[in-house]
């Protein structure tokens, strides 16, 4: 650490604009957030410490849009291959979306063993959803917000923070992993019932004499769920953000291989998280699907 | 990490873009994949189907080949049979037309003999009268000798 802080001050003061790595780097990790000042009156903040200081009722402004855009463009853009799609041999882009949508319906149908239609567009939508939000570490880091600062110096805005991988905010993947929760707790009530979803829970899996055990078993288990499925995906693409960050921050001029050589790993760990992330929601929603087991 | 409003923003999209999906995505490729999968089916099926087909057009070809075979064989055993016939039959006509001719020559032949028989006899009887009257030499019986002489002349 003490070798990494001292590259930091001697980049430092090379630094460009007489910004600090830390400074450089805080400021690429903060968010262009809207929301509520403790006066009462919503704006924009315009420092980290305005924020900060706005708690939960603020709107990160770029990652949100950033997902909402993606997302939009995405689904509109399958729509349309889509719409035009037909029977006979599939050319260019319409084979291209194509084997993705086979590649999905393959794992949903591997993966889940139980009739429900609306699975499988909801793996689709996460599963190219999710890759694409990744897809965006890829952009160069300065790119985006250095443009988004020159947009936001028109309203003095100059020092604004502006997020381009929605997948680094836990705020967005959390949103998607509570989501699919309340899919485990809605399809485990709906297949179970109640009483069958509270049994597996309470009288699993040491039978109901162990009761407090199970209960102390499961139920971390139960929540563990979207925990571990959010921040695995904030975890991975934080850390990928964070080097890219650091080596454009550290490196100045000779940070192109080293670029190079992180986005190449990187393009492994873009569709690798997002694929993780369909799969897993397919697992807990199989689950939720399971009948409930009879011996207890 | 700071929660905010986010979170539910994300929460409430997620929700959304996936009844997007379900409604106005996943049924265009479904369908496109069923559509495409039956017509694949219906290749094989169509496929399957001509093979068998042609199986039952190439026994069939055998059948009737068989069948012109031996509807063949009749008709040369026929023609042999005709063409014997007609053999027999100009054998036959033949055989009549010779006998005809035959018939017709030896009729010929003996109208020839009786026309000869008649000049010799008539001949004859002229030698034997003029024989007879030599050795006669004068009264004879006209009338008797006439008789006697045609008797005699019948029996040449």
């Amino acid at each position: 650490m003490a070798e990494l802080a001292d590259a930091a001050h001697a980049a430092a003061e090379h630094g460009a604009e007489g910004q600090t790595v830390q400074e450089y780097i805080t400021h690429h990790l903060s968010y262009l957030t809207y929301g509520k000042f403790p006066d009462g009156h919503w704006g924009l903040a315009h420092t980290p410490e305005e924020a900060v200081s706005m708690g939960f009722m603020s709107i990160h402004v770029d990652t949100m849009g950033w997902s909402l855009f993606i997302g939009a463009a995405f689904l509109l853009f399958f729509r349309y291959i889509g719409k035009r799609a037909t029977s006979d041999v599939p050319s260019g882009i319409q084979n291209f979306v194509e084997s993705i949508f086979e590649f999905v319906e393959s794992q949903v149908n591997s993966g889940f063993n139980y009739k429900n239609p609306h699975v499988g567009p909801l793996c689709l939508t996460v599963f190219v959803w999710i890759i694409l939000m990744n897809t965006m570490d890829l952009v160069p880091v300065d790119w985006i917000p250095e443009i988004a600062m020159a947009v936001g110096g028109l309203w003095g805005l100059e020092h604004m923070s502006f997020k381009v991988v929605p997948t680094t905010d836990p705020n967005i993947t959390m949103g998607m992993s509570i989501s699919v929760f309340f899919l485990i707790l809605y399809y485990s009530v709906k297949n179970k019932g109640l009483g069958g979803f509270l049994s597996e829970l309470a009288f699993h899996p040491f039978g109901k004499w162990m009761l407090p055990f199970n209960l102390i078993i499961e139920i971390p288990t139960l929540f563990a769920k979207p925990v571990s499925l959010g921040l695995r995906l904030f975890g991975n693409m934080y850390a990928g953000e964070l080097l890219f960050l650091l080596i454009s921050g550290l490196l100045g001029a000779y940070q192109l291989p080293a670029h190079f050589v992180w986005a190449v790993f990187h393009l492994l760990v873009v569709p690798l998280q997002a694929f993780v992330f369909m799969m897993l929601t397919i697992v807990y929603l199989n689950a939720a699907h399971e009948p409930v087991h009879a011996d207890h | 990490m700071d929660i905010t409003l986010t979170i539910i923003g994300q929460s409430v999209a997620f929700f959304v873009f996936w009844w997007f999906c379900a409604k106005y995505v996943w049924p265009l490729f479904m369908d496109v994949m069923e559509e495409r999968r039956q017509k694949i089916a219906d290749g094989l099926e169509a496929a399957a189907r001509a093979e068998k087909d042609l199986e039952l057009a190439q026994a069939k070809s055998t059948d009737q080949l068989k069948v012109a075979k031996v509807e063949a064989a009749g008709i040369i055993d026929l023609a042999n049979k005709r063409g014997s016939q007609i053999v027999d039959e100009a054998k036959d006509k033949a055989k009549e037309e010779a006998k005809r001719i035959i018939a017709g020559a030896q009729a010929d032949i003996e109208q020839e003999v009786n026309r000869a028989k008649e000049a010799l006899r008539a001949q004859v009887s002229a030698i034997a009268i003029a024989g007879a009257e030599k050795i006669l030499e004068g009264s004879i019986d006209q009338a008797a000798n006439e008789d006697m002489l045609n008797k005699l002349a019948s029996e040449l």
